[in-house]
């Protein structure tokens, strides 16, 4: 069990670092998606660091486990963790969405080493991994295929048709995690079109549904644990805060598509810093 | 192949043969195995041919994510619900990342006849010919293609095959040579005007030919199976040494063949030209010849074309 606490905190710790980084490259690059940016690092954390079976030497090893961002603007905080878990230099991140850089505004998988499939443009997420989940299928291969989707896409009609076919397809190698932060570039979910009852919504397409807080790491990894021993494809719906992390961030809107000036930035700092002591303490 | 044949028939033929050939493709359709021909491949191959149903953007989309790990990957559907319910799938998913995945389009053009409007693709060529990485073909026949299948398969990177819904005469022998991005000489001699022609209206051209030099007008007859990338080689030539051109397509005037030609001329040599085609206008419902004769794309028009093109040379 300390093992296993001790694996934990270094999570949150890396988290925490992960945090860090995203709030700087948004505000070198004075520009991005900081909101739905923060709501996933716990997410990718776990899965980068505990659950996905890699090799950052070798990008394209075949059986390696795949990724997909989904919901693309999210993707400062996968180029920090494929940063901190070696796929390319740290030093990278400050060019982000810069001429010329590996590391386009949205994800591009000729650009960035580790970045398994290019996104951005909502809803195609889960329809790639299938497509990949059935390669696996096709091939004999083990691996496993995660799909990060945004609560907004959801309201896409293609994640649908990929939500169908997965389960006729019986794809027990794909996995999707719903970023269920509840905002949208308008406002709320709720208030542009809703998505409620989720869980039954998935359940309905044959679906395997899990319920979880995105935030809690211990949560995470038996979740993402369990979902490998399902026989249907797998959804995750991850209760998450958007703009977790930083206080004048959490829960709003605005947060969306902003980038922090030099005091809100330096304010991030200093609370990410103080969560940071707390964790080592 | 003497009779005359569907070039969607011939694809689903091709498929077969190649299937035994190669291990390597995946066939992805979208509930028309049967209008398509695949059902004998299905049979053959019952693990190498999925099903996505009525779900265009899934199935193409779901193509990339499957090219990154097998490949290539065949998807087939209509012209329209590939190039346009799919557009963005085609260009974002498939063209950016630059992944091996062929599109097979049957239902091209006007020759789709009955069905009408909804099932006519008259726009699909303008559209995928504009994303970068995208290689754009349409045989005139079912001998050309099985060779343009193969030729695609074998090319590394996105492609799109346009076929037809209605049986189309055969143009070519089975010694015929065909390489991608090189246009087919199917009539050689005649220095007053060359017919540039596409997918079904190659046939047509060649009758067209044939009126003419009734007429006094040796006309060349050039098919040009691959139109991006374009052999602008051939088509300089056929400026050059004729000095006057007519284009021949069986989709909108706009974006397709027409255009394609218009830019190399414009920008190396310009010389007289007519673009047959549709005229900017939808289709409708009908026998294929009817519709051509009532659409300006009759061999009659061509060689009306040709007459008006080699009056206006200098």
């Amino acid at each position: 069990m300390a093992c296993h606490r001790q694996r934990v905190k270094d999570l949150k710790l890396m988290a925490n670092q992960i945090r860090r980084d995203v709030v700087e490259m948004i505000y070198r690059a004075n520009a991005g998606h900081p909101g739905g940016s923060l709501s996933c690092v716990d997410l990718v954390t776990a899965l980068y660091f505990a659950v996905m079976r890699l090799d950052p030497k070798r990008p394209a090893w075949p059986d390696r486990d795949r990724f997909i961002m989904s919901k693309g603007h999210g993707c400062p905080t996968w180029y920090a963790a494929l940063a901190h878990r070696g796929f390319f230099p740290r030093e990278e991140l400050w060019t982000l969405r810069q001429y010329p850089s590996i590391l386009q505004g949205h994800p591009d998988m000729k650009k960035t080493p580790g970045v398994d499939m290019t996104s951005g443009s909502l809803g195609h997420g889960l329809s790639a991994g299938l497509g990949m989940a059935l390669g696996a299928k096709l091939n004999g291969q083990d691996f496993n295929v995660y799909v990060l989707l945004g609560d907004g896409e959801l309201q896409e009609g293609l994640v649908w048709e990929a939500a169908m076919a997965a389960s006729q397809l019986r794809l027990d190698n794909l996995v999707t995690i719903v970023d269920y932060n509840g905002l949208q570039l308008d406002g709320t979910l709720g208030e542009v079109i809703g998505l409620e009852p989720l869980v039954d919504k998935w359940r309905s397409f044959g679906w395997t549904v899990f319920e979880i807080d995105g935030h809690d790491m211990e949560e995470i990894l038996s979740i993402c644990h369990r979902a490998r021993k399902t026989s249907t494809p797998v959804a995750i719906i991850a209760h998450t805060i958007k703009g977790k992390g930083v206080s004048y961030m959490e829960h709003q809107v605005g947060w969306h598509g902003a980038a922090p000036n030099e005091d809100q930035f330096k304010q991030a700092m200093a609370e990410l810093d103080e969560e940071r002591r707390g964790l080592i303490a | 192949m003497t009779k005359p044949m569907a070039t969607r028939e011939a694809f689903g033929e091709a498929l077969l043969a190649l299937g035994a050939e190669r291990e390597d493709f995946v066939v992805l359709g979208a509930d028309l195995g049967k209008a398509m021909f695949t059902s004998a491949f299905q049979r053959k191959y019952p693990h190498r041919h999925i099903n996505f149903g009525i779900a265009e953007q899934n199935l193409m989309t779901a193509a990339a994510g499957l090219a990154t790990v097998r490949e290539p990957v065949v998807a087939y559907t209509y012209a329209v619900f590939a190039a346009m319910r799919a557009c963005e799938q085609l260009r974002t998913m498939i063209c950016y990342p630059n992944l091996n995945v062929k599109v097979i389009a049957s239902h091209g053009g006007l020759h789709v006849g009955g069905d009408g409007v909804t099932h006519q693709g008259t726009e699909d060529i303008g559209i995928v010919r504009s994303f970068p990485n995208m290689t754009v073909v349409q045989p005139a026949d079912a001998q050309t293609t099985h060779l343009a299948l193969r030729a695609i398969l074998d090319h590394p990177g996105p492609a799109y095959l346009r076929l037809t819904r209605n049986p189309v005469p055969p143009v070519y022998d089975a010694n015929c040579p065909f390489e991608l991005g090189k246009g087919i000489w199917v009539k050689e001699d005649g220095d007053d005007v060359t017919l540039v022609a596409t997918g079904v209206m190659v046939a047509k051209a060649l009758a067209a030919a044939e009126k003419l030099a009734a007429l006094g007008i040796k006309a060349r007859v050039l098919d040009i199976h691959t139109i991006k990338p374009i052999d602008k080689e051939a088509i300089l030539l056929a400026a050059k040494e004729t000095g006057a051109i007519v284009t021949a397509e069986d989709h909108n005037i706009i974006g397709g063949l027409g255009s394609a030609v218009a830019e190399v001329l414009v920008e190396e040599s310009p010389v007289p030209m007519v673009r047959i085609g549709l005229r900017d206008v939808f289709g409708e419902s009908g026998d294929p010849e009817q519709l051509f004769a009532a659409y300006g794309l009759s061999t009659d028009h061509i060689v009306q074309a040709a007459q008006g093109v080699v009056a206006k040379k200098a």
